[in-house]
């Protein structure tokens, strides 16, 4: 174990260590994982998930198809269950399927998926099952709003059908904010996804606040800005007030941004690093920033 | 696609760099020692270039076409269509410059339009840029290496589409016999496509 791992599973304990008083010999107690509810059901979810844009698409290569399983496995080992793909991610549904049958309880997972043209959405559906082997999606979204009128009401009609649990819409990187605030105040969904960040704060606007008067559940995609945020803040020292939230990286501190606004339900940042998702699923611990360490957060970061 | 001016070309890449390389590897080891012969192949078609026999020009097409159909469909639709969901339309590119290839083979007479305007001897500008294409396709494994990537990851004519294409650009330049018999546009068009793709996938991996 190098010490970075040796962080991970450490940090955890730093903000707790007060109180809960461990004898030298006993296993370590780990924070529980936070989760939020989803506000059409009240099932909580863990408030980090997996995303698996890029890092999943590993094509037919074994090794790396076994390094994305084990990936998940520790995902799950860490108290995860939200793994989110798309049928436009090339590989990934494939190896997040290979990796769930090797889990010992593939039933946990929170599957989420995309439809993503304007094809019919079963068709897609059922390739996308094929490739993930589980029975049914737990969420299945309107990638890119694309065609999301027809796709929508095919995906309300399979979950008034029981085929799917929730449904939900999908943008990134700040586009079509309007459009989906419009969808939100007139459609009957259960989730949105869309960017939001240390440094993308569109969404505080209009889209969260939005989310919560209507009752809907929100994925947050590129909490690192696709890595580029973390490859920015990582030139700087961690603050103080890191250690204050349980931080033991800038990711973490990103992360933790991200899910302690009220409104994010959960944040699906993508890896195919073990180290990393340990890291990622350590946020979902400890202590969480409040109103006012948050503003701090944004602000010095913006000033990086 | 809406709001398309806020797309940048990173926004299409759907694969890590490192899987593009990884895929590259696995292909050149599963058909090595198949580089030796393909940069074997470069040498005698630049040899064909040069001579001044019908013959020579309908052998040099014949090998190139063999070679976008064999890149099309043993990199582009087995392997890279894994990763990029565009790969298949590559491949269906690859396999029609094989089949114009094949064409300027079999019919050389049918695509005489070009006969008029360019003389049967290249001159000395496109000699030199001839050479230079075919030149850096056939030394590409090289760029890999100066880049720092392992001898397995390294691009090799004949089986990788960038320095395939930069060779078959060259040597179409090259050749008086292709000069003065085929329709040499119609036959640049998706080699330049090709290279213009590469070169963004490659510059996307910079960025």
């Amino acid at each position: 174990m190098n010490r970075r791992d040796l962080l991970l599973h450490l940090v955890p304990l730093l903000g707790t260590s007060g109180l809960h008083a461990q004898s030298a010999q006993a296993p370590p107690v780990l924070a529980p994982v936070l989760t939020r509810p989803i506000a059409s059901s009240g099932e909580q979810i863990p408030v980090v998930g997996l995303g698996s844009w890029i890092t999943f698409n590993v094509g037919n290569d074994g090794p790396a198809r076994a390094h994305c399983a084990e990936v998940v496995r520790q995902f799950f080992a860490a108290g995860g269950r939200l793994i989110d793909s798309s049928p436009m991610y090339g590989s990934s549904q494939g190896v997040i399927g290979e990796a769930l049958q090797k889990l010992p309880s593939p039933s946990r997972v929170f599957a989420a998926d995309k439809v993503w043209t304007a094809s019919p959405g079963a068709t897609q559906i059922g390739a996308s099952l094929r490739r993930w082997q589980v029975p049914r999606f737990d969420l299945m979204q309107v990638h890119n709003l694309l065609a999301w009128e027809q796709q929508l009401a095919w995906l309300q009609t399979m979950k008034a059908a029981g085929q799917l649990r929730y449904v939900g819409l999908t943008t990134s990187e700040g586009r079509r904010h309007g459009e989906l605030a419009q969808i939100m105040r007139t459609q009957p969904i259960d989730f949105v996804q869309f960017s939001y960040n240390l440094l993308d704060r569109e969404a505080e606007q209009q889209l969260l606040p939005l989310a919560r008067e209507r009752g809907i559940a929100v994925l947050v995609n590129r909490p690192f800005r696709q890595g580029a945020l973390l490859r920015q803040l990582q030139r700087h020292p961690l603050p103080g007030w890191a250690a204050e939230i349980d931080c033991a990286s800038w990711a973490q501190v990103a992360l933790k941004f991200v899910v302690s606004h009220p409104d994010v339900t959960c944040a699906i940042p993508a890896t195919r690093n073990t180290a990393h998702v340990r890291e990622n699923m350590a946020a979902a611990r400890g202590r969480q920033p409040d109103a006012a360490l948050r503003q701090r957060m944004a602000e010095q970061v913006q000033r990086l | 696609m809406s709001e398309w001016w806020t797309y940048q070309l990173s926004d299409f890449l759907m694969f890590a760099p490192s899987t593009y390389w990884r895929l590259m590897e696995l292909y050149n080891r599963a058909f090595w020692p198949l580089q030796l012969l393909a940069l074997l192949a470069g040498g005698a078609a630049l040899w064909l270039a040069s001579l001044q026999r019908p013959a020579a020009g309908r052998s040099l097409v014949l090998l190139l076409a063999v070679l976008w159909l064999w890149v099309g469909w043993a990199f582009h639709y087995q392997r890279y269509a894994s990763i990029n969901l565009l790969a298949p339309y590559a491949a269906a590119a690859f396999a029609l410059q094989g089949l114009l290839l094949l064409g300027a083979c079999l019919w050389p007479q049918r695509s005489l339009w070009l006969q008029r305007r360019w003389g049967a001897k290249p001159g000395i500008v496109r000699q030199g840029l001839g050479g230079l294409l075919a030149g850096v396709g056939l030394l590409y494994p090289l760029v890999g290496l100066l880049a720092g990537r392992p001898l397995w990851q390294v691009e090799v004519f004949g089986l990788a589409p960038e320095p395939t294409a930069l060779v078959t650009l060259g040597l179409l330049l090259l050749s008086p016999y292709l000069v003065a018999r085929t329709g040499r546009w119609l036959l640049l068009v998706i080699p330049a496509l090709s290279l213009l793709l590469g070169a963004a996938t490659h510059w996307t991996f910079l960025v």
